[in-house]
């Protein structure tokens, strides 16, 4: 039998030199026994000989030393036994640690877990109580972990707390923060601490505050603060008196009816959109205006905002696109997202200055269906296109533009009031009854979305040729005026 | 009035407020001397629990629930008899910076009620934040409310300062804020999500793009709202249909369902009733799922009822609608699949995914895995166990998990 003795109890390089030791030279985990040096007399057991020094070395895996190092902080006697048993297995099995469904396995995962929660808590339960005022101040609290993790947890408040001094004393050992390193001494008793600080009453009235009686869950509380902690925290003390008054707070404030206001309550009705809008040329503004309450179709509800058109109102060159996307919706501006790129960057290499035309769309909000954090765009129908008609056309009225450029199977629909194939249509100015020259042509999205990069270059091509032809026929009614 | 008299009444005024989070922003310390606090990332810390079982991370203030709306659900309403406080702005910084050295809070989160204009009540809200952090460096968590109107100039101070950012959309029902808070307007709540968004996205890129200066900081640990629920008539399909779309649209870090509760000086417009609990527990459930489990928000709630069952929760009720898909072999069945098995959660997948590859996976372990054999075994097949085809099929599966009666006693 080996009997292992180690400086403390939370001595892992210790055990780590103890076991590997042990391991090499192949001692059963039955063969040894663990203990903390002045834990316990020394009992006169036959003793086994000292182990040779070790040869060589073997590895384990990373995740087995993280797991080791945080499960002999465990107040279980045991955690050295155990360990070195996982250690042992791990030898004959490297993937022992993915099964953890291990008996072995669970039981030191449980431990880790146990420590890290406990070490979690007391970032959450320690309170500091001040001595002494303000520039000489130092703030010292009294804590009584589950496990061995005073030293684990001390860098958090060291990184926390850097500009004050501080000490946390617990039974087993304290922790102490000069402005520059912690250092550790022996554990103290609970009368060394001191018992109250000037804020205590502020917190206290606070947490009384915060606390809504009309939703008692007192189970809730219990599993994520047990009653373990309670007997240090300043709050604690108001828990019962919170509860049994809860009730009566909670139905007093159902029973007693609402008093009388005392400033007039004045209800104003929800504000009601015009059906119909009026007829007539308005300025861009009043339009633009007038349209962000439009609930002509329902896809106002989803979107953000309404999109309207953005431009010189003297432009000679209204470009109209489908309707807004992602960016569009949050940003309330047409083309501003990637096909707006695209189409800067189209309308530069035709020789279109973008702040002289008029930009917007067939359809004014935007239609998508979400999709967990994403937008998935979706095509506007034939009565939503519809619905959004009377904006386009009275944009077109207020710009009266030389030339409108349809972009994509939507504008086309807008603009022609009826379906208008693109390719059939496309690269010439087509004049309709009502006077309005337009010219057909993709929209730019459709160049994004084209998967071949020798088929968007070449689309892409085809469509600042189509922007030249509408610059073209700018000059030619510039000539002909 | 003093500062105690104050901190009741103005805590009092912010705790139908959800949200206490102090998770997810960037991490901070102070080890180089020259300030006071840290942040956790990812996790965050919960320093105390009221006996209503939430969280107590931040010092959760309005800086004055003195309010020109006339909200009607809300305990600030400027028709409500409540008493009124206002901090000043040291008075905030102070108390922050105390309670924070004695560990008793992780930081702030600042609200207030609407005074003047929206863009003095967000000037002032900022000026608590600009002073915490410039005068007394303090890197503890600072989260604000954003008032929808405000300047875009604050709302960049804002984000500069602050961790967190949110504005709470309040009812999941366009016509309802129209009816209840008609002060309030939801197209421009939507609209400052927006620019949120926007900002948080630059935020990020830039972030990502080494090459470049550096970023804006802009609210590391993003926005979040909050919906009252049981206030109006909206179902659960409706409000998880308008979580969803938020989400999507402003990539919101968390949607909060506060149950509409009692307060003091309530209106008369609204049921005083006690606050509908389970439902807002069913609705977090629900929530999660679509977030963690790969749920689509039309799945989660039967198209015919429109809202949660009460009894059971969401995945269960769904699991029960869906029989046909069980029993799934544990061994064999997708990530997605293993999913959606009643009482498997994400952690116990993982697990599952990363044992079975070594080793089957037999009844016993369910307990070393943290699933309840209960919920989960109609479901499943293991290697030493399979559930009777009867069992799957029979009318006495959805009993078999009737809840006991609730213990709500405290026995001390």
């Amino acid at each position: 039998m080996h009997h292992m003795i180690l400086d403390s109890e939370t001595d892992f390089d210790g055990w780590r030199k103890a076991a590997r030791a042990l391991a090499l030279n192949d001692v059963k985990p039955s063969d040894v026994t663990w203990r903390v040096a002045d834990d316990a007399p020394e009992l006169f057991e036959p003793s086994a000989p000292p182990l040779e020094p070790p040869h060589g070395t073997f590895n384990v895996p990373a995740r087995f030393v993280e797991l080791a190092e945080m499960a002999i902080l465990h107040r279980n006697p045991e955690r050295f036994a155990l360990l070195y048993r996982l250690l042992w297995r791990l030898r004959g099995n490297h993937d022992l640690l993915e099964i953890v469904t291990d008996p072995d396995v669970a039981e030191v995962a449980a431990m880790a877990k146990a420590v890290h929660r406990d070490e979690h808590k007391m970032h959450a339960f320690v309170r500091f109580r001040e001595i002494g005022r303000e520039q000489k101040s130092h703030f010292v609290a009294w804590f009584e972990p589950e496990h061995h993790i005073v030293e684990l947890a001390a860098p958090f408040f060291a990184r926390r707390f850097a500009d004050m001094p501080w000490s946390i004393l617990t039974p087993d050992v304290c922790a102490h923060w000069d402005g520059h390193a912690v250092s550790i001494t022996p554990g103290v008793a609970k009368s060394e601490a001191p018992t109250a600080d000037r804020l205590e009453e502020t917190w206290r009235s606070y947490y009384a505050s915060i606390f809504n009686p009309a939703r008692l869950k007192v189970q809730a509380m219990q599993k994520e603060m047990p009653r373990k902690y309670w007997r240090n925290l300043p709050e604690a003390s108001l828990i019962k008196p919170l509860i049994e008054d809860a009730g009566r707070t909670a139905s007093a404030m159902i029973a007693k009816a609402a008093s009388e206001p005392h400033k007039p309550q004045k209800r104003l009705e929800p504000p009601k959109a015009d059906d119909m809008p009026r007829k007539g040329a308005d300025d861009i503004e009043t339009l633009r205006e007038e349209a962000a309450d439009c609930r002509a179709c329902p896809l106002y509800k989803n979107a953000t905002q309404t999109v309207f058109g953005e431009g010189a109102q003297t432009a000679r060159i209204m470009l109209v696109g489908e309707q807004p996307g992602d960016k569009e919706d949050l940003a309330g501006k047409p083309f501003v997202g990637p096909a707006g790129q695209m189409l800067d960057r189209a309308l530069d290499e035709a020789g279109i200055d973008r702040r002289k035309v008029y930009v917007t769309n067939a359809v004014k909000h935007f239609k998508f269906v979400p999709r967990g954090k994403v937008r998935l765009h979706q095509k506007p129908n034939t009565p939503e296109i519809r619905a959004c008609r009377q904006w386009y056309e009275r944009e077109l009225a207020a710009i009266k533009p030389e030339l409108v450029v349809a972009m994509g199977a939507t504008a086309a629909q807008s603009v022609f009031g009826k379906i208008t194939p693109i390719n059939k249509n496309r690269g010439r100015p087509i004049d309709l009854d009502d006077g309005t020259r337009v010219l057909v042509t993709v929209h730019p999205s459709y160049l994004l979305r084209l998967p071949d990069a020798e088929a968007r270059a070449s689309e892409y091509r085809r469509f600042v040729q189509d922007l030249k032809i509408a610059a073209g026929a700018l000059r030619k009614s510039a000539h002909a005026a | 009035m003093d500062l105690q008299r104050k901190l009741e009444i103005l805590a009092d005024a912010a705790k139908y407020d959800a949200s206490c989070a102090s998770s997810g922003t960037e991490q901070r310390d102070s080890s180089d001397g020259k300030g006071l606090g840290s942040t956790a990332p990812g996790m965050g810390i919960c320093h105390s629990y009221a006996p209503d079982g939430r969280c107590i991370s931040l010092l959760k203030v309005l800086l004055t629930n003195a309010c020109n709306y006339d909200c009607l659900y809300c305990v600030n309403r400027t028709s409500s008899n409540v008493p009124r406080a206002r901090f000043t702005v040291d008075e905030v910084v102070k108390l922050t910076i105390d309670f924070y050295r004695r560990n008793y809070i992780e930081g702030l989160f600042l609200s207030s009620g609407i005074i003047r204009s929206p863009d003095y009540t967000m000037e002032q809200v900022v000026s608590v934040a600009r002073k915490l952090r410039e005068e007394h460096r303090f890197r503890g968590y600072i989260h604000l409310k954003t008032i929808p109107e405000a300047d875009d100039a604050l709302i960049v101070e804002a984000g500069k300062y602050a961790d967190r950012l949110s504005i709470n959309i309040e009812m999941p029902l366009e016509n309802s804020l129209a009816k209840f808070a008609p002060e309030k307007d939801v197209r421009a709540i939507r609209r400052t999500m927006g620019r949120l968004r926007l900002k948080l996205d630059e935020a990020r890129e830039n972030g990502k793009a080494a090459t470049k200066a550096k970023p804006p900081r802009f609210a590391p640990a993003g926005q979040s709202t909050q919906m009252i629920i049981g206030a109006d008539a909206a179902d659960d399909k409706t409000i998880l249909d308008t979580s969803a779309n938020l989400y999507g649209s402003y990539r919101l870090k968390r949607v909060y369902y506060s149950a509409f509760s009692p307060i003091p000086d309530a209106s008369r417009a609204l049921p005083l009733v006690p606050p509908p609990l389970l439902r807002e527990h069913r609705l977090y459930q629900a929530d999660w799922l679509i977030r963690f489990y790969g749920f689509d928000a039309n799945e989660i709630v039967d198209e015919t009822a429109g809202m949660l069952p009460l009894d059971i929760d969401p995945k269960l009720a769904w699991a029960l609608r869906h029989r046909d898909r069980f029993p799934l072999d544990v061994a064999t069945a997708s990530r997605e699949e293993l999913l959606r098995v009643p009482g498997f959660g994400t952690r116990a997948v993982d697990r599952i995914i990363a044992t079975r590859r070594l080793t089957s996976i037999r009844l016993a372990d369910l307990a070393r895995l943290h699933i309840p054999q209960k919920k989960a075994l109609p479901f499943i097949v293991l290697s030493d166990h399979r559930p009777s085809p009867r069992l799957l099929d029979g009318a006495g599966l959805k009993q078999r998990f009737k809840p006991k009666a609730m213990q709500l006693g405290f026995g001390f």
